[in-house]
């Protein structure tokens, strides 16, 4: 049953090649200054959960200042493919992976790669909102006191830039010393976006930030969402498949661990090329 | 919220008993005698605890003085207080969680987040905690004076050409060998509260590009210090009553003075206990001191949980954002 719906990928290359070997002339950095340029590519990479074959042979760009749904069943490896931007792959014991991903020009798995300087330019906003138990303004000063800025009057015009951008701010400025969980679902949230801007990332990384939350947070996280758009390249792996259609400008869709289709949104909702594709997002499957 | 909600008809009618009456009289009376069972097991350990604190406390409420908490034993301990030992149990205890808690939160750090868990030295190390903490205390005071006071003081000695200083029984070695005993305890409660700590918010930190020691020493180390702290608590417990490993590395019978370095030997209250109990000339003279002594270890550990207890509290209080 699930054979039959996979593509015959004949581009399944032996394990002993080439680990992490980037395609560098495909991603130049010159092109990180352009303003349609490429901010994130997958060329031909795969991942392995042991010997499971978890991702299989994505290529892909994604322009600068763009958003980018990622839709597909669960399973399909939605977020295992957002995790490899930033490397939370690592964490896991017993992944593999093959060929290359390149975020601005560099490349992610480069041996002269700093994985804590990537994640700091590759932010991430998780399924669950997740701030520390410290107060408002500790859980947005986080990355920068990371840094090693330790100094309450350089971190306060930061903290609150990123809560303006987060469109938290009025919500929280007469509170930024209470502890952070007092604060609602969606609040925690956005308090968690405002967290990852604080520290300047290029590119966010969602993984289902919605999902955990009521459609009114839901709808608030979404226009945050198309605000942030152009300042930052956004990637957000959704189930809903109107949440892809509203806010993104592309959308992958990923099943069973292949990219079967990758488009502008307004093609893959209206007259998507493959088969499975329509199927999916009209509901027949999935 | 629910009671106010809800038409108050009173309490629901079990819907198996109107079905099935006898089955269900069954099954209720089972209920009703294993509830009774267990309640009465519940009561014994109230009553077995109450009738040993009062037994203590009955007798030994009169002997505890100004004069027995702050005075020097006389007249081979028939008279006197006990001072001595309650300052060596006190510095004992403390000088233990300070070798403790660093080596063990270490240890619990590294096989949590640095160890490779498949590799058969971390797997050697996890044996070894587990094992360690079935060895008997007495094996433990062994060790102590085979390692601590005869190899590693005489080596100390011989180093910087002194006489016996180091390599005889001490404070030092007396409290080394306390943390060793209470070191599993120390790693399997750390270790639990370093895995508590979800793992959404070890993601969240390293996401933001912090370091894996920035996570450990912002986000973990923070929020699992309520269970260290247990760790420490039960530690503290254990190490103020346990004889056995201070028995050959340190504890003395009688000392007409107050331990000022680590090298000296100290009184403490559980040997006190053990020495006033077995040792004493005239048992019939010491009991009094004896039921003293008891009430006075119980009540001091006692003391030092609660203050444990005290700061575990608070410190859930603002983890939770209360604080």
């Amino acid at each position: 049953m699930a054979d039959a719906t996979l593509h015959t990928s004949d581009a399944r290359p032996a394990l002993v090649s080439r680990p992490h070997v980037p395609e560098r002339e495909a991603a130049p950095a010159t092109h990180a200054e352009q303003p349609a340029a490429t901010r994130l590519a997958a060329r031909e990479y795969h991942l392995y959960y042991g010997t499971h074959h978890a991702l299989k042979n994505i290529s892909l760009e994604i322009p600068s200042g763009s958003v980018t749904a990622i839709i597909g069943p669960s399973g399909c490896g939605k977020s295992t493919l957002l995790r490899s931007f930033n490397r939370m792959n690592d964490l896991i014991p017993g992944v593999r992976v093959m060929g290359g991903l390149v975020v601005s020009g560099q490349d992610v798995f480069g041996a002269a790669t700093d994985v804590v300087e990537l994640r700091r330019r590759v932010g991430m906003v998780f399924q669950r909102p997740n701030p520390f138990p410290k107060s408002v303004f500790e859980n947005v000063a986080f990355g920068l006191r990371m840094l090693g800025v330790n100094d309450r009057a350089a971190l306060a015009p930061r903290v609150e830039q990123s809560l303006r951008r987060a469109a938290l701010w009025d919500e929280v400025r007469d509170r930024l010393d209470n502890s952070a969980l007092q604060l609602s679902g969606g609040q925690q949230q956005r308090l968690c976006i405002a967290r990852c801007l604080a520290v300047e990332p290029e590119v966010i990384l969602m993984d289902e930030p919605a999902s955990a939350l009521d459609p009114t947070a839901t709808g608030r996280i979404e226009e945050l969402i198309l605000d942030l758009k152009g300042r930052y390249t956004i990637v957000v792996v959704t189930h809903n498949m109107q949440q892809a259609a509203r806010i993104s400008d592309r959308t992958a869709f990923l099943l069973q661990g292949e990219l079967v289709e990758y488009d502008d949104t307004r093609r893959v909702f209206t007259s998507p090329r493959e088969k499975l594709t329509e199927d999916y997002i009209t509901g027949r499957f999935g | 919220m629910t009671a106010t909600s809800l038409p108050t008809t009173g309490p629901a009618p079990d819907p198996l008993s109107e079905r099935v009456p006898g089955r269900a009289r069954r099954v209720d009376l089972s209920g009703t005698s294993f509830t009774a069972l267990s309640g009465f097991a519940a009561l014994l350990i109230v009553l077995m605890v109450a009738v040993i604190l009062g037994e203590i406390v009955w007798n030994g409420w009169s002997t505890v003085t100004w004069e027995f908490l702050a005075g020097l034993p006389r007249e081979g301990m028939t008279k006197g207080g006990i001072f001595p030992a309650i300052y060596g149990t006190v510095l004992l205890v403390v000088l233990m969680v300070v070798a403790l808690i660093p080596f063990g939160v270490g240890a619990a750090i590294w096989l949590h987040l640095y160890a490779r868990q498949d590799s058969w030295f971390t797997k050697a190390v996890r044996f070894a905690v587990h094992n360690l903490a079935g060895v008997p205390s007495i094996v433990f005071g062994l060790f102590g004076l085979g390692f601590f006071i005869q190899f590693v003081g005489r080596e100390i000695d011989r180093a910087l050409g002194l006489d016996v200083v180091w390599g005889q029984p001490a404070l030092v070695w007396a409290a080394l060998t306390l943390a060793l005993l209470n070191l599993p305890v120390v790693i399997v409660t750390t270790e639990e509260s370093l895995r508590t700590v979800a793992r959404d918010q070890r993601e969240a930190s390293l996401a933001l590009g912090a370091t894996r020691w920035q996570t450990v020493r912002h986000v973990l180390l923070p929020q699992a210090l309520p269970g260290i702290l247990t760790g420490a608590i039960l530690a503290v417990a254990r190490g103020a009553g346990e004889v056995a490993p201070i028995l050959f590395t340190g504890a003395a019978y009688f000392l007409p003075f107050l331990p000022k370095s680590p090298t000296d030997q100290f009184m403490e209250l559980g040997y006190h206990v053990f020495v006033l109990a077995t040792q004493s000339p005239d048992v019939d003279a010491t009991r009094p001191l004896l039921y003293g002594t008891v009430l006075v270890l119980l009540l001091l550990t006692f003391l030092l949980n609660l203050t444990a207890i005290l700061i575990r509290a608070r410190l859930r209080a603002r983890l939770l954002g209360r604080g």
